[in-house]
């Protein structure tokens, strides 16, 4: 689904990302960990087209085009979700308003019919519930004087409705609280199909206890410098990330 | 348009300088002789600034120029005794202290000074003698004489007033202190010039006291071309404590190279007309420029604060403050503006004005203003008029304090957001000293500025705090 | 509102601008150029009674005195006063009882502007009264009004019938030698609508008027007079679009509003005019005097406005707040783009005791345009206890325009607050992204990012209203962003 070789970028002439590989299948959820200013939100914001960071060398191939040519709507509108380690705030946007045309842009542009108001409430109705929003999230401003736990909620809410292909979830778990945070990875694991793939980034074991991740990539300065299983997050809880700094 | 009494008052000056010419110009070099030129026929042209002229609408010279002044155009006192008149009093404050007496260098030993470390500080009419290049270099290239009525006429009378020129990479560690002081029998009419350079990597604190020793009529139309030079620093200081019979115009300006930091801070305690024209030219990318002051004014008086801050280029930061106390039938007037030029990306512009008003007799006009012609900007901008907080007065009394020495309290609070900018500690604690003393009534002219006088006739100046 | 405002985001398509037509109905109009003649013409043709023409040759001998104001951020070429065509009519009989009797012509071009006037009256409960070119030439719900005593007519209908009305409250407000737009129009306005509201009523409906300039070369001057008496209630819509035409057009209209002891008036406008091209070419100049004032005590009257269209824009809807615990309120959207140059603002006078105001501006200039914000406050000696909160914000959305803030704050007395506060910034690259990342495009995240920032002021406008400026705000970014 995605395939990311040799990739660096950089922003403002430094570079963040130093010749990164990543493989993501269909079906599959990856998580990855590393230290504060590794490069994990720079991965995220390169995958999703964010034009501050300039992509200086490699490829990344997504359902087989070049990702890297698709402006960033393009991007979301062939299924590609990031959920953004801290959501801006959009005063005077509610949220219904915004989903709804975010939603009828990408029909547009797969060639859909438009979703009708009352199909549209009907379907926010239901994946409110995934989410244990109560319904005035939704007549609230995107984001707009959002706790941290009710946006990292919004966020996981707005990629439901959305039912992206591959999500990229950037510390989707950071400032949450355990009831918080087992909403948000049932919501996780709801969503989760044979057809669509998942790469959390965490920089804790604790999500992990809850989505349970086929593999486990380290991010260190700007490279996957070890790949593992389920354990790997383990053991790299236990031992820190020095262990795995030194082992390089 | 000039009014009669204003056309008046011009028609003598041009008079005035024909007759006197030879003696105006005797120590200049050529260029500024040139440049003195130049400003005359500018204020032949434009004459006194009129009310129809937005800057000026709310402050009107008229009532000033009705007087017959006296001129001074050789310097009278230049070996007076100075410390016969009046002694420094911020003890802990060690300057290096220059004096003006009736806009003339007063000095005991030599006009012009050169310090070990190259700085050259003194008399503006020596340096013109001395370091002829190092004026012309310099001289009238900031201040705007097509724009500003009051530097114009400055430009066409100047003589003498400070000249500092602290050389690249050479900081000044002691603040120099200018004291102009006001002592006439007569109603006088003084222009002193100044010129300060920081040159590359320097920095210079400048603490400039406006005192007036009498309280005969005085007229003062300063104008100060200040430049910071490349990663210069300048701490700017403006202390004014004059009589009631006094006017002040002070024409100030600022011209920043690149990464240069300028702050500066007016504190208005007295002065019975004051208009201080603030004219910062951020040149260059990377700079600061932050500047704060505060007034305190009560009976009838004046004070004028304009400032404009013309952001030129990327990546500059500026700042305004200003906060006033107004008592009796004193009036203010703010009015600044931000410009911000096509090119000056990534600006980041503040300003802030705030009063407090005591009577329904004083006035406040407020015009904070910004012309932004830049897109990757943050500007903001904010202006008040209101009384001190009830809120924050009842949780004071609520703890036992009386009103009187809770609204103290509060409007020495208020006032002391900008007194905590002055980045001296002597002169800090200084300046809240006299803050305090005169918004509790107790200072008097004589009793002020970084000064001590002899006279024996103080008189008080009182914020009335019953009528709070 | 979220549904309609969902369906207008989806509508919004195309750049051009929509309303680029013109109807051809013959005019019958006053030659060219300005003298006491033209406004005898005038006063002649519309069967005024004397003391109307004496009013129009008093301002029009005012008027040859002035000189045009030249203090707005506004630059344009000088107009030739005499170059323009003061009066234009259409043909056909100048009023009508029903609906039937209006030219057919005009009632499509009304169908082409999508403003439904038929379907309003079953559907909005909106009484329409619509001027083309000056005159007014329809009028609804008249039956329904006219039942509580509400007068709501075109000013030369109100002439004919309320003289004493006319003649006791106009130029009150804003007296012929207010200002050189103000005395031109006063001597040469054409029509406009009165609006009348008896004491103690609630008028039951949004009394609501479209104004379209028509004809080349046609100065259009219309005049508003609402008089709302003590303890009434009205809320009037005032909206218009213009067809594309090659000259600049003038436009310099009056609105004065007088709102008696517990009065309220709530005064909506959403201005469309053509702009003028990309490059700058044609639109229209709007020079307009507004100001009410709160006469009586805890009277109020509230300003609501978004302005998109138009070339040049000088436009400051005012308040005297007089009455004791009157209130004032000023809302505004100012949209410029390409070459529009708008200089707009709020003055409030306070006068009486306990006066309150609010203003909340939003410029947002995109293009090579200007955008100022110019506002005075004042409170005077006797004002004691006035309160104003004044909040001013522009984004920029380009690196080619300007957006300038010029309050005026002057307190003369010591128990006043006034407050104002102003931001100035760019479009957030973060919100623009975050759209973006969720399927938006450029032109859309744009749309909605502005509709949210316009958002406090859209929310005063009448339902009806709300729609129609939320389009425009979108319609009028389009191609801002490169
Ligand atoms: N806008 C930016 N400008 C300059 N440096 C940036 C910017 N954004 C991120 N960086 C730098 O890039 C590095 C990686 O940041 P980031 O990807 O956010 O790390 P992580 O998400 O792993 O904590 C850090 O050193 C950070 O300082
Ligand atoms: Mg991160």
């Amino acid at each position: 689904m995605l395939s990311i070789k040799n990739l660096s970028a950089a922003i403002n002439g430094k570079t963040i990302l130093k010749g990164l590989n990543l493989e993501v299948k269909e079906g599959e959820v990856h998580a990855i960990m590393g230290p504060n200013g590794s490069g994990k939100s720079t991965l995220a914001s390169v995958i999703a087209g964010r034009e501050t960071f300039e992509v200086t060398e490699g490829e990344v191939t997504y359902l087989g085009s070049n990702l890297l040519d698709m402006p960033a709507e393009t991007r979301a509108r062939e299924g590609i979700f990031m959920g953004f380690q801290y959501p801006v705030e959009i005063p005077g946007v509610s949220i219904a308003n915004f989903m709804r045309t975010a939603i009828n842009e990408k029909r547009k542009y797969l060639g859909l019919e438009p979703m009708t108001g009352a199909e549209f409430l009907k379907l926010m109705e239901e994946k409110k519930k995934m989410v244990d929003i109560q319904s005035k999230l939704t007549n609230r401003s995107v984001n707009e004087g959002f706790s941290g736990g009710e946006k990292k909620k919004n966020e996981i809410f707005q990629m439901a409705l959305l039912e992206p292909k591959l999500s990229i979830l950037d510390e989707t778990d950071s400032g949450l609280d355990i009831d918080a945070l087992k909403v948000v990875a049932n919501g996780i694991n709801l969503l989760r199909r044979k057809d669509n793939a998942t790469v959390v980034i965490t920089h804790y074991q604790r999500l992990l206890d809850f989505i349970i991740p086929d593999f486990v990539h380290v991010l260190f300065d700007g490279r996957i410098i070890r790949s593992g299983g389920k354990e790997l997050a383990i053991e790299l809880e236990e031992k820190g990330y020095d262990w795995v700094k030194k082992e390089k | 348009m000039d009014n009669i009494q204003t056309t008046l008052a011009k028609d003598k000056l041009l008079a005035l300088f024909a007759r006197e010419e030879e003696a105006i110009t005797a120590f200049s070099t050529p260029l500024v002789n040139r440049i003195r030129q130049h400003a005359l026929s500018r204020f032949r042209q434009n004459g006194f600034p009129a009310t129809s002229k937005e800057s000026w609408r709310f402050t009107d010279l008229t009532p000033l120029l009705n007087t017959e002044f006296t001129f001074d155009f050789s310097n009278q006192s230049r070996s007076m005794d100075i410390e016969k008149i009046f002694t420094c009093d911020v003890y802990d404050l060690d300057t290096f202290s220059i004096t003006l007496l009736n806009g003339w260098f007063v000095y005991k030993n030599a006009p012009l000074t050169k310090l070990d470390n190259g700085t050259i500080i003194g008399s503006l009419a020596k340096a013109m003698e001395l370091y002829p290049e190092l004026v012309d270099q310099y001289f009238g290239k900031t201040a705007k004489t097509e724009e500003h009525e009051m530097a114009a006429l400055n430009g066409a009378f100047v003589q003498d007033g400070l000249f500092i020129h602290v050389p690249d990479g050479v900081c000044m560690e002691k603040p120099v202190q200018l004291i102009n002081i006001v002592d006439a029998q007569q109603p006088v009419f003084l222009q002193p010039r100044h010129l300060i350079i920081a040159g590359k990597n320097a920095c210079l604190t400048l603490v400039h006291c406006d005192h007036s020793l009498t309280h005969n009529v005085s007229f003062t139309n300063t104008v100060a071309e200040i430049f910071a030079e490349e990663n210069a620093v300048i701490d700017h200081y403006k202390i004014q404590n004059k009589g009631r019979n006094s006017a002040l115009v002070t024409n100030t300006y600022f011209h920043q190279k690149r990464s240069s930091k300028v702050t500066s801070n007016i504190i208005t305690l007295n002065g019975g007309f004051t208009k201080n024209i603030v004219d910062v030219t951020l040149a260059e990318p990377d700079t600061i420029s932050e500047h704060y002051g505060l007034y305190l004014a009560d009976s009838n008086q004046h004070v004028d604060n304009q400032l404009y801050i013309d952001h030129l280029a990327q990546n500059c930061h500026s700042n305004q403050l200003f906060k006033g106390i107004l008592d009796d039938e004193a009036k203010a007037v703010f009015s600044g503006k931000v410009m911000v030029r096509p090119q000056a990306q990534k600006t980041r512009a503040y300003q802030n004005n705030r009063n407090i008003l005591l009577t329904d007799d004083a006035k406040v006009n407020t015009q904070p203003h910004l012309e932004i012609y830049a897109d990757d900007v943050k500007c903001s901008h904010g202006a008040t008029v209101g009384q001190l907080d009830p809120e924050a007065m009842f949780y004071l009394r609520s703890r036992g304090l009386c009103e009187r020495t809770a609204r103290q309290m509060m409007m020495i609070a208020f006032a002391s957001e900008v007194v905590q900018k002055i980045s001296i500690e002597p002169l800090r604690d200084r300046i809240h000293d006299l803050v305090e003393k005169r918004l509790k009534g107790e200072l008097s002219i004589c009793d002020q500025c970084v000064l001590h006088c002899n006279s024996k006739e103080p008189t008080t100046f009182n914020i009335d705090l019953s009528k709070l | 509102m979220e549904n309609n405002s969902d369906k207008i985001l989806e509508e919004v398509t195309g750049s051009d601008y929509k309303y680029g037509f013109y109807t051809d109905i013959e005019m019958d109009q006053a030659p060219k150029g300005l003298s006491e003649d033209t406004v005898r013409f005038i006063s002649a043709k519309k069967n005024e009674p004397e003391f109307m023409l004496e009013f129009r040759l008093k301002a029009f001998r005012h008027w040859q005195t002035l000189g045009e104001p030249d203090w707005a951020h506004v630059n344009y070429p000088p107009i030739d006063y005499q170059d323009i065509i003061y009066y234009s009519a259409p043909k056909k009989k100048a009023t009508y009882e029903s609906m039937d009797e209006v030219d057919p012509e005009l009632l499509e071009t009304f169908e082409k502007l999508g403003i439904p006037l038929e379907e309003q009256k079953m559907l909005a409960g909106v009484a329409v009264d619509a001027v083309m070119d000056s005159v007014s030439v329809g009028s609804t719900f008249k039956k329904t009004l006219a039942e509580q005593g509400i007068i709501f007519c075109s000013f030369s209908e109100a002439l004919q019938k309320h003289p004493e009305l006319i003649k006791k409250y106009m130029g009150t407000v804003v007296p012929y030698t207010d200002n050189f737009f103000a005395a031109l129009n006063s001597a040469v306005f054409s029509d406009g609508s009165f609006a009348y509201i008896p004491k103690g009523v609630k008028c039951p409906l949004e009394l609501s008027t479209y104004f379209r300039i028509n004809a080349a070369n046609t100065g259009q001057f219309e005049r508003t007079l609402i008089v709302a008496e003590e303890g009434s209630y009205v809320s009037y819509m005032e909206g218009c679009t213009a067809p594309i035409r090659d000259e600049n057009q003038l436009h310099a209209a009056i609105v004065e509003i007088i709102a008696h002891k517990d009065a309220e008036v709530k005064y909506s406008t959403v201005q469309n005019w053509w702009p003028g091209d990309k490059e700058g070419k044609g639109g229209v100049y709007n020079f307009v005097t507004k100001r009410g004032i709160c006469e009586g005590d805890r009277s109020k009257i509230s300003w609501t406005q978004v302005e998109t269209g138009s070339a040049i824009t000088w436009k400051y809807p005012s308040l005297v707040l007089k009455g004791d615990y009157s209130s004032g309120e000023f809302y505004s959207v100012a949209v410029t783009n390409n070459y529009q140059q708008a200089d707009t603002g709020t003055k409030m006078i306070h006068l009486g005791r306990n006066t309150k105001s609010t203003i909340i501006s939003k410029g947002i200039s995109a293009g090579h345009s200007n955008n100022s914000y110019r506002g005075l406050v004042k409170a005077t000696r006797r004002a004691e206890n006035a309160r104003n909160f004044s909040q001013c914000d522009s984004l920029l959305l380009g690196d080619q325009c300007g957006a300038h803030t010029f309050p005026y704050l002057d307190v003369g007395n010591r128990s006043t607050i006034v407050e104002h506060e102003a931001t100035t910034s760019k479009i957030s690259e973060d919100q623009l992204f975050y759209c973006l990342q969720r399927g938006i495009d450029m032109e859309g995240a744009i749309g909605l990012i502005v509709n949210g920032y316009a958002k406090e002021v859209l929310s005063k406008l009448p339902m009806e209203f709300a729609v129609e400026a939320q389009k425009l705000l979108s319609i009028s970014l389009e191609g801002s962003v490169g």
